[in-house]
C-alpha cells in the first residue's frame, strides 16, 4: 500500500493568512503539498459546518486561520470566531470527534514562515495519527470521499 | 390549585388574557400541555409534580399568538425561557404574564420582564450536581469511547425533529436542516445525517439553552441530546461567564467578546 | 377455516433454530436501553420480554427510515444510472402484536394501487409474521375500536397466543402452513386450549361506524381541529413510531463524482411538508395538519383504498412529546354530531 499522504483543508482569511501563505510562496519557502487552501472574507465567516464538511468530503486534519487579535479587517471577526472555536471545540471534545485534527492559528500577512511552519507540522501530525477512517464510516458509501462505488 | 384557576378565570373574564397556557390531566395519569380560552373551563388547570412541560415553547406558535395575550403558568424553566426569548427580541415586556403558583395555593402573577428578572431563581452552578455527574461520566471515557457511545446514541434518531419542535429557544422559521441550497445537513436518518443534526442544533443553541430538559423529554428514542447543550453551557459560563435565561437585555455570548478570551489553543 | 395447533413455549429455541437453518433472517423486539425496536435476534433469549407494545413499529422491515432507489455517477458517455441491488433476505418478523401485523395491509394499499413500488414489494415478498397475541395492553391500546384486536389473526402467517407455558399456534395463510411445515414436529393437537381467557381486554374507545358517519362532514369546522390541535408542536414523532405512516420525501444526495436518490420518511405534520416553491402552503397551520392526519386515517384512506390507516397500536399517543391521544380525539369527534 501506498504511504498515506494525508489530506489537510485550510480555511483562511484573505486579509492575513492568504496573503501570508502568498508571501511563502514568493519568499520560495517549500512547505508540505498535502493543504487545500479555502480562501474566505474573515474568520468570522467561518461556519463551523465548514469543519463538518471538509471531514464529509475526504479532509484527515483541518486549519483554521486569520488575522491576529486587533488586526482583524473587519475589526473584531476573528474575536468572535475565537468564541465560536471555544465552544465548538468542547463539544466536538464531548462527542469524541479527534480535536487533534483541527488546528487553529493566527498567521498574519508578513508571517511566510509561520505558515510554512504551521501546515508542515500540521501535516506530520496528521500523518501520524492515520486517514480520519472513524469519521468517514459515518458517511453513507454514495457519497463517501474517493469517488463512489456502484 | 383553586387560585390559579381563579386567577385565570379573571384574566380571561376580564379580557386581559386571551389565553391561558397550563397544564391540564392527561393520559395514563400523567399532565399534559392545556390551552384554557373558555373562562368556564379553568376548572381543567392543574399544577403539581408531573406538570414538567417547557410551556415556553408555545409563546411563539404562530397558532398560539393569533389567539392574543397569553397568560403562563411559570415554572422555573418557563420563566427562563422568556427572559432568553426578551433578549432575543421575541418577546416584549407586557407580552405575556406569568402566574406562579405557590405552595399555599396562592399565585404570583408577573406581568412584566423585570417582575419575571425578580422571581427567577439564580443557582451558582450552571449544572446540578447530578447533570455535572453524568457528564463528568461520560467526559471520563477516553476519546473513542466517547464517540462510540455517542454514534450509538445518535443512531437510533429518527430526525423527527420533536426536540426541536418542543424547544422554545428553536423558533428560526427556517431551520438549517431545511436549507437545500446547499444541504449544508444531510436529510436521511444515516449516522452522517444524524450527527450533522445533533451538531448543528448544539450549536445554534449555544449560549441559549436554558437547561429545560425538554429535547431529551420529547424525543421518542430517549437520546440523551441535552447533554450536548449542557456540556456547552458549562462552557460558555467557564469562558465567558453568565448563563441563558437570567436577564431580558443580556446580550447573547457568542455575539460578543473580549480582547482576553482564552486563544492557548490557537497557535 | 384457520388450523390450530399447540406448542411448549420451551421449543421455541428449537423453532428459532428451524427457521434459520431455513434461511429466515428472524427480527423481534430487543431493548434499546430504554426503549425496544425491532432488530435481528438470534434465540428467543434476545428478545425483550414482557412489553405490550414496541417503541418503534416493524414498518422499517419494508419501508426502511432512509433507502437508496438508485445511484448515478458521472461516466464515460454521461450519467450512468444503476438501480439499487436488490439486498432483502427471507426475514420473519417474530413476537409482533395482531395491530402490527394488520398494519401491513395499510402500507399495501399504498404501495400498490396505482404503480407497483418495486423497492416496497422486494422487502414486502420475503416477509412473513408471526404474531403473538396480546395478554396485556395499557391504557393507550385502542385496537379494539380499528376493527382488531388482542388476539386478531388478520395479518399474521402464524399466531401465536400463550396459554400457560404453551402456545396455542393458529396456522392462518399459505405461509403460515409453510413456516408451520418447517418445525411440524414441535407442534401438538390443540384440544381443549381456551385462547379467549388468555387475551388482553382492550375497551372500545370510540364507533368506528360513528367516527366515519361523522368524520367526513367536519372538514369545515375549523374550531374543533383548533381545539384538538392547539397544543400540537407539528414535530414527526407520532408519524415516525406508526406502523401505517407512509409519507416519504425524495432526496438527491451527491458530490461531483455521484450520489444516490434517496427516500426517507416523512411527515404531514410538518409545517413544511406542503410548502409549494411559490411559498404559498394549502395546509398553513397546524390545525389544518393535524385534520390531515385524521381525515387520511380515518376517511381518506377507507374511502379511496379500503383499508383504514390506524390499527389503533397507541404508539402515537404514547411518543407524542404533548400528550395528544389520538384515540381520545377520535372518540371526541365520534361523539360531536354532525
Ligand atoms: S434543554 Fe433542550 S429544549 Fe430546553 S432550551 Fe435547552 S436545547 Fe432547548
Ligand atoms: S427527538 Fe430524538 S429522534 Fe427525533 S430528531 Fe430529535 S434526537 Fe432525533
Ligand atoms: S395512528 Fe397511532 S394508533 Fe394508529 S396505527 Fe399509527 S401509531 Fe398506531
Ligand atoms: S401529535 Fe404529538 S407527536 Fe404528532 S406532531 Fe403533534 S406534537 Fe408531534
Amino acid at each position: 500500500m501506498a504511504e498515506f499522504e494525508p489530506k489537510v483543508t485550510a480555511f483562511v482569511c484573505t486579509w492575513c493568512t492568504y496573503a501570508g501563505a502568498d508571501l511563502t510562496g514568493t519568499s520560495r519557502i517549500k512547505y508540505a503539498s498535502n493543504v487545500r487552501v479555502l480562501r474566505v472574507p474573515c474568520t468570522g465567516r467561518i461556519d463551523f459546518m465548514y469543519v463538518l464538511q471538509a471531514f464529509t468530503q475526504g479532509a484527515d486534519g483541518i486549519i483554521i486561520s486569520g488575522c491576529h487579535p486587533a488586526d482583524c479587517h473587519y475589526t473584531s471577526g476573528n474575536y468572535h470566531a475565537r468564541r465560536r472555536w471555544i465552544v465548538l471545540r468542547a463539544l466536538l471534545d464531548f462527542v469524541g470527534v479527534d480535536t487533534r485534527r483541527i488546528h487553529f492559528a493566527w498567521v498574519s500577512a508578513a508571517e511566510g514562515a509561520k505558515w510554512a511552519d504551521l501546515v508542515n507540522s500540521v501535516v506530520s501530525n496528521v500523518r501520524e495519527l492515520g486517514p480520519y477512517d472513524e469519521y468517514r464510516q459515518t458517511i453513507p458509501a454514495h457519497i463517501r470521499p474517493g469517488g463512489i462505488a456502484v | 390549585m383553586t387560585g390559579l384557576q381563579d386567577a385565570a378565570r379573571d384574566l380571561l373574564q376580564s379580557g386581559e388574557a386571551a389565553v391561558v397556557i397550563g397544564f391540564g390531566g392527561g393520559s395514563a395519569g400523567g399532565a399534559r400541555p392545556l390551552m384554557v380560552r373558555d373562562p368556564t373551563s379553568v376548572g381543567d388547570l392543574i399544577f403539581d409534580d408531573r406538570c414538567v412541560h417547557n410551556l415556553a415553547v408555545y409563546l411563539l406558535k404562530p397558532e398560539v399568538k393569533s389567539l392574543g395575550k397569553p397568560a403562563i403558568v411559570g415554572t422555573q424553566a418557563v420563566l427562563r425561557s422568556i427572559l432568553q426569548l426578551a433578549s432575543e427580541q421575541q418577546v416584549k415586556d407586557r407580552d405575556v404574564i406569568a402566574l406562579i403558583p405557590e405552595a399555599d395555593g396562592g399565585v404570583r402573577r408577573l406581568e412584566t420582564l423585570g417582575e419575571i428578572e425578580g422571581a427567577v431563581s439564580k443557582p451558582d452552578a450552571v449544572l446540578s450536581p447530578e447533570e455535572q455527574n453524568c457528564l463528568d461520566e461520560i467526559a471520563s471515557l477516553s476519546r473513542e469511547e466517547r464517540w462510540r457511545f455517542w454514534q450509538e446514541e445518535f443512531s437510533r434518531c429518527l430526525k423527527c425533529y420533536a426536540c426541536r419542535a418542543a424547544c422554545p429557544m428553536c423558533y428560526c422559521s427556517q431551520c438549517i436542516v431545511e436549507v437545500n441550497q446547499p444541504q449544508w445537513i444531510p436529510v436521511p436518518a444515516h449516522p452522517l445525517g444524524n450527527m450533522g443534526w445533533h451538531l448543528v442544533r448544539a450549536m445554534h443553541l449555544a449560549g441559549r439553552c436554558v437547561n429545560c430538559g425538554e429535547c431529551a423529554r420529547a424525543c421518542p428514542v430517549d437520546i440523551p441530546l441535552n447533554l450536548l447543550n449542557q456540556v456547552i453551557e458549562k462552557e460558555v459560563a467557564e469562558q465567558f461567564g453568565g448563563k441563558a435565561g437570567l436577564s431580558a437585555t443580556a446580550s447573547y455570548a457568542l455575539s460578543t467578546f473580549t480582547t482576553d478570551d482564552k486563544d492557548t489553543f490557537i497557535r | 377455516m384457520i388450523e390450530q395447533k399447540r406448542m411448549s413455549t420451551t421449543s421455541l429455541e428449537a423453532l428459532f433454530q428451524r427457521y434459520k437453518t431455513a434461511g429466515w433472517w428472524i427480527l423481534a423486539p430487543r431493548a434499546e436501553g430504554d426503549i425496544t425496536t425491532f432488530g435481528e435476534v438470534d434465540s428467543p433469549g434476545d428478545v425483550a420480554a414482557g412489553l405490550i407494545q414496541t417503541t418503534l413499529s416493524p414498518k422499517s422491515a419494508v419501508l426502511p427510515i432512509w433507502e437508496e432507489l438508485f445511484r448515478f455517477r458521472r461516466g464515460e458517455s454521461g450519467i450512468e444510472v444503476v438501480e439499487a441491488a436488490e439486498s432483502s433476505v427471507p426475514t420473519i418478523i417474530f413476537g409482533l402484536r395482531p395491530c402490527d401485523a394488520r398494519a401491513f395491509a395499510a402500507l399495501d394499499a399504498v404501495f400498490t394501487w396505482d404503480s407497483q413500488d418495486e423497492p416496497y414489494l422486494a422487502r414486502r415478498n420475503k416477509v412473513a409474521f408471526v404474531s403473538i397475541a396480546c395478554n396485556q395492553a395499557d391504557d393507550y391500546c385502542f385496537c379494539t375500536s380499528t376493527g382488531g384486536g388482542p388476539g386478531d389473526t388478520a395479518g399474521s402467517d402464524l399466531l401465536l397466543t400463550g396459554v400457560g407455558d404453551e402456545y396455542l399456534v393458529e396456522v392462518v395463510t399459505e405461509r403460515g402452513v409453510e413456516l408451520a411445515g418447517i418445525a411440524g414436529e414441535l407442534f401438538g393437537p390443540a384440544e381443549g386450549m381456551d385462547k379467549a381467557a388468555h387475551l388482553a381486554s382492550v375497551p372500545v374507545r370510540f364507533d368506528l361506524d360513528r367516527l366515519r358517519q361523522v368524520l367526513p362532514k367536519t372538514f369545515d369546522r375549523e374550531e374543533l381541529w383548533i381545539d384538538q390541535s392547539l397544543r400540537c408542536l407539528g414535530c414527526g414523532a407520532c408519524a415516525y413510531v406508526c406502523p401505517t405512516c407512509v409519507c416519504f420525501d425524495i432526496q438527491d444526495e451527491a458530490t461531483r463524482h455521484g450520489g444516490a436518490r434517496v427516500r426517507c420518511w416523512d411527515s404531514c405534520g410538518f409545517s413544511l411538508f406542503t410548502l409549494h416553491t411559490s411559498g404559498h402552503n394549502p395546509r398553513e397551520v397546524q390545525s389544518h395538519r393535524w385534520r390531515q392526519r385524521v381525515m387520511h386515517k380515518f376517511a381518506y384512506m377507507p374511502e379511496r383504498l379500503q383499508v383504514l390507516g390506524c390499527v389503533g397500536c397507541g404508539r402515537c399517543s404514547r411518543a407524542c412529546p404533548v400528550d395528544m391521544n389520538l384515540a381520545e380525539h377520535l372518540a371526541v369527534i365520534a361523539e360531536s354530531g354532525e
